[in-house]
């Protein structure tokens, strides 16, 4: 292959300078990326923090707009998100026994480990969903907000239960907006994990990586599954527990 | 070749028809992902773009300086619909600085700029074979590719393209309902310019990771051509603040089409109240200069590091203050990011706020001096080749002198708020931003042309072109700092509707003659350039007597660039006219004499 590059490169090890790293291209590659998307979230999250600071008395207390439990008729602040964040940190847990299992050639981990990390993304993209549901449908007392009605062709006050992305009962119309955008732009970080696992999921069943010697791939989609993960706790932090 | 005295060239040449396989069109040309030709495909779209950006200018000049007269040439290119009779339309006046800032910024001085030198030279002076990920790179440049397309087509929907400035602010960005150029054509716009970040990120991580970890042996950082550590901050900029870019444009995205309210509040269009509210423009603000600032020293910083290495070759002298250069660029890189209030002092942000972003900028003035003087240092005294590149480069320390002056004046709360928002705004960052990184480009274009094409561009050709782009230029944009100090604010469709000013109108017509003449003088060298291409003499394979990489490489475009095995580095970069040498060049593979000091280390 022309396009293969010989030279210093994985294979043939380091031979230029010092290596400030000691990672391959691969490994940087992803770290870069990382730092690059922890930037976009560092935007939207501070874009959130300044308007929150905008509405200082108005803003919603978490506690009390996320309570609903599954099977559970009473209001429990907070237990749901607790568990979500609970499943998506379990599953770094088996994404760092997957990437240790490739460390040892341990094919037979790897594929284990692997695939209780794409269980716990799933779950957790599925809790997500749930969660969504119950913000969109909202309580049983709504409140009062000055909507428009498109068939009088003005504004008028009504009961407004739950959320879109123009009114929400709980607070100002940004609270909803910036729960929906960055939940969901997260949201789409850890579908696209679950994605890519399954990717290489599949090529570590097929025995692709057993060829290579190695299992670098997958310690590079780890770095990735555990940035998502970090940015969660992150987003876990200012929108629930703050 | 023949008149390389350096033995290792000569055996270079032997292996000179190694090929690693038959290519075809297709993948050598079209789909390729080697750096050399993807260079040259960035070199050339970015070109193209150029030509169009620089034609609106001259269409809204003639507007500035005739307003109300008719011109055969608006109604040629703009039709009936937006130059009727030869009068420019004043929605299409807004949309082409619109697009004459976007793709002069972004497409010209930020893809084109770094895609083309970047992408040449990184894997040249570091002496690999490519890129990292040749595969990205080439997804990098078609991304690249696919935006410039989209910013094109945009000019051709109902309503007209984005007209809204370059930095799109809103609620005018926001509403369709707006402006004509708040519709499709805005649409367009950010769709062009989030792919455009996709492939700015593609190039920069490639960018990052070569130079990091496919240095040839030998090469250490503090060996680097002040070439690679610009490219490495730039491209380390980008890919911290395009992100955030990201950010800002998906939010306004989401309030043009889903009624988000992230950006707005309190908005009556037509006496109706809109139904979005709460949100806050001045947000947007804030996410888009925390990447705008950034993106200032984006353009800027490899425009810096070819007027380095360029000037080190052609003034015969070591560049002076070598790690100074690389502590000046770090010390920019980071300063940039601290420092985006000050595009916001009239926004109402608390007065010490403001007064810390003035401190923060006005920090930035230290290593832009330690630079412009590193520059003139290494000029002092040296054996001057004046060639176009010389001549270019001299030219880009000079416009980085004068436009940093005023940038003293603007970063000034007390001082800027007064000028915010008028011509002396507009010759401030053209001169130092615009021509500055436009002369480097242009520096790099004839200094490496040799490397890019092998073939030389005409000197006389050269000079002409240098002469009347540098000499209008100062013709357009040093008038303009008058206008603005009168309080002449930019963006105007027309200046006498307000009889203030009616004594300046020529000045205006000043500035429109200089901005035909630098026009014009630019197809001298589109001229030049593609006659070069084809037409040009081969050259030799060393031509400006340089020290670094990537003439050590034989003049064809062969794949992997070094025929043999890589060059092993031996000493730093800027070996010129050392004493006791028979040459007045060292290249940076000849070995340290027993005894001799690398140099660099000051």
């Amino acid at each position: 292959m022309s396009h293969e590059i010989t030279g210093n490169d994985v294979e043939h090890g380091w031979q230029g300078g010092v290596s400030p790293f000691k990672a391959s291209y691969g490994k940087l590659f992803m770290w870069f990326f990382l730092v690059s998307d922890a930037l976009t979230f560092g935007g939207l999250l501070c874009a959130y923090g300044f308007m929150r600071h905008k509405y200082p008395d108005v803003w919603p207390i978490p506690g009390d707009v996320f309570t609903h439990f599954p099977f559970v008729e009473q209001h429990i602040p907070l237990a749901y998100v607790g568990l979500m964040t609970f499943i998506l940190i379990m599953s770094s847990v088996t994404m760092v026994l997957a990437v240790e299992a490739g460390h040892r050639n341990d094919k037979r981990g790897v594929i284990i480990w692997l695939f209780l990390t794409i269980i716990g993304g799933l779950m957790f993209v599925g809790s997500q969903a749930w969660e969504w549901y119950h913000f969109i449908v909202g309580t049983n007392h709504g409140a009062m907000r000055n909507v428009w009605d498109p068939e009088a062709g003005k504004f008028v006050d009504k009961i407004f239960y739950g959320a879109n992305l123009v009114t929400n009962e709980y607070g100002p119309a940004a609270f909803g907006d910036f729960f929906f955008f960055i939940t969901g732009f997260h949201g789409f970080h850890v579908f696209s994990g679950v994605i890519i696992n399954l990717v290489i999921f599949i090529m570590v069943v097929k025995g692709v990586m057993e060829k290579r010697g190695h299992y670098e791939m997958v310690e590079k989609v780890g770095l990735y599954w555990h940035f998502v993960d970090l940015v969660w706790v992150f987003v876990f932090t200012f929108f629930y527990l703050l | 070749m023949s008149h390389d005295n350096h033995g290792h060239s000569a055996h270079a040449h032997e292996h000179n028809h190694e090929h690693h396989h038959e290519e075809s069109f297709l993948t050598k040309y079209v789909f390729s992902m080697d750096h050399k030709v993807i260079a040259r495909q960035f070199l050339i779209t970015a070109v193209i773009m150029a030509l169009v950006g620089m034609v609106m200018s001259t269409l809204f000049r003639l507007q500035l300086a005739w307003p109300g007269q008719k011109f055969w040439l608006v109604e040629f290119l703009l039709g009936d619909k937006w130059g009727k009779d030869g009068i420019l339309d004043p929605n299409m006046y807004l949309a082409l600085v619109t697009i004459h800032g976007t793709i002069m910024v972004f497409f010209l001085l930020t893809g084109g700029l770094s895609g083309t030198f970047a992408n040449l030279l990184i894997p040249y002076q570091v002496g690999a074979r490519d890129m990292a990920s040749g595969f990205l790179n080439m997804l990098s440049f078609w991304f690249f590719l696919a935006s410039s397309v989209i910013m094109l087509l945009s000019l051709f929907v109902e309503g007209g393209p984005a007209s809204a400035g370059w930095t799109i602010y809103p609620p005018l960005s926001a509403l369709p309902q707006a402006i004509p150029g708040s519709g499709l054509g805005m649409t367009l716009w950010l769709l062009s310019m989030t792919i455009f970040v996709v492939s700015a990120l593609l190039g920069g991580l490639n960018y990052i990771i070569t130079v990091f970890n496919m240095r040839t042996k030998g090469m250490s950082m503090t060996r680097l051509p002040l070439t690679i550590w610009a490219f490495l901050i730039t491209a380390i900029l980008g890919v911290l603040s395009f992100p955030v870019l990201v950010s800002a444009v998906v939010l306004l995205l989401m309030d043009r089409t889903f009624g988000t309210s992230f950006y707005l509040s309190d908005i009556y269009i037509g006496g109706q109240a809109l139904e979005q509210s709460g949100g806050s423009p001045i947000l947007y603000q804030h996410l888009f200069w925390f990447l705008g600032h950034p993106e200032v020293y984006i353009v800027l910083l490899p425009a810096l590091g070819i007027a380095s290495e360029v000037i080190a070759t052609n003034a015969r002298k070591p560049i002076f203050g070598y790690r100074a250069m690389i502590g000046s660029m770090l010390a920019i890189g980071f300063l940039s990011f601290i420092v985006w209030g000050h595009h916001m002092f009239i926004t109402g942000m608390n007065p010490f706020l403001g007064s810390v972003f003035v401190f923060t900028t006005l920090l930035i003035a230290i290593p832009s001096a330690v630079k412009a003087f590193n520059y003139i240092t290494t000029l002092w005294k040296g054996n001057l080749k004046l060639t176009p590149a010389m001549l270019f480069a001299i030219g880009l320390v000079s416009t980085f002198v004068t436009g940093g002056v005023t940038g003293i004046i603007l970063a000034d709360s007390a001082l800027d708020v007064p000028v915010h928002d008028t011509y002396f705004v507009v010759a401030h960052f053209h001169i130092v931003m615009g021509l500055s990184a436009v002369l480097g480009m242009f520096a790099g274009v004839y200094h490496w042309f040799p490397k890019l094409f092998l073939r030389q561009m005409n000197k006389k050709l050269g000079y002409l072109h240098f002469w009347t782009t540098f000499i209008s230029a100062y013709g357009v944009f040093f008038p303009q700092h008058f206008l603005g100090l009168a309080g002449v604010p930019r963006r105007y469709y027309t200046n006498t509707d307000f009889p203030m000013f009616d004594h300046l109108v020529d000045i205006n017509i000043l500035v429109s003659i200089f901005a035909f003449i630098g026009a014009a003088a630019q197809f001298i060298f589109v001229f030049n350039f593609f006659y070069s291409i084809f037409r040009g003499p081969k050259s030799e394979q060393n031509p400006w007597h340089s020290n670094s990489l990537e003439w050590t490489t034989p003049m064809a475009h062969t794949h992997g660039n070094w025929p043999g095995a890589l060059p092993v580095v031996k000493r730093w970069a800027y070996d010129y006219s050392k004493p006791g040498k028979q040459l007045d060049y060292v290249p940076q593979t000849v070995p340290l004499e027993e005894g001799e000091v690398d140099g660099g280390a000051h």
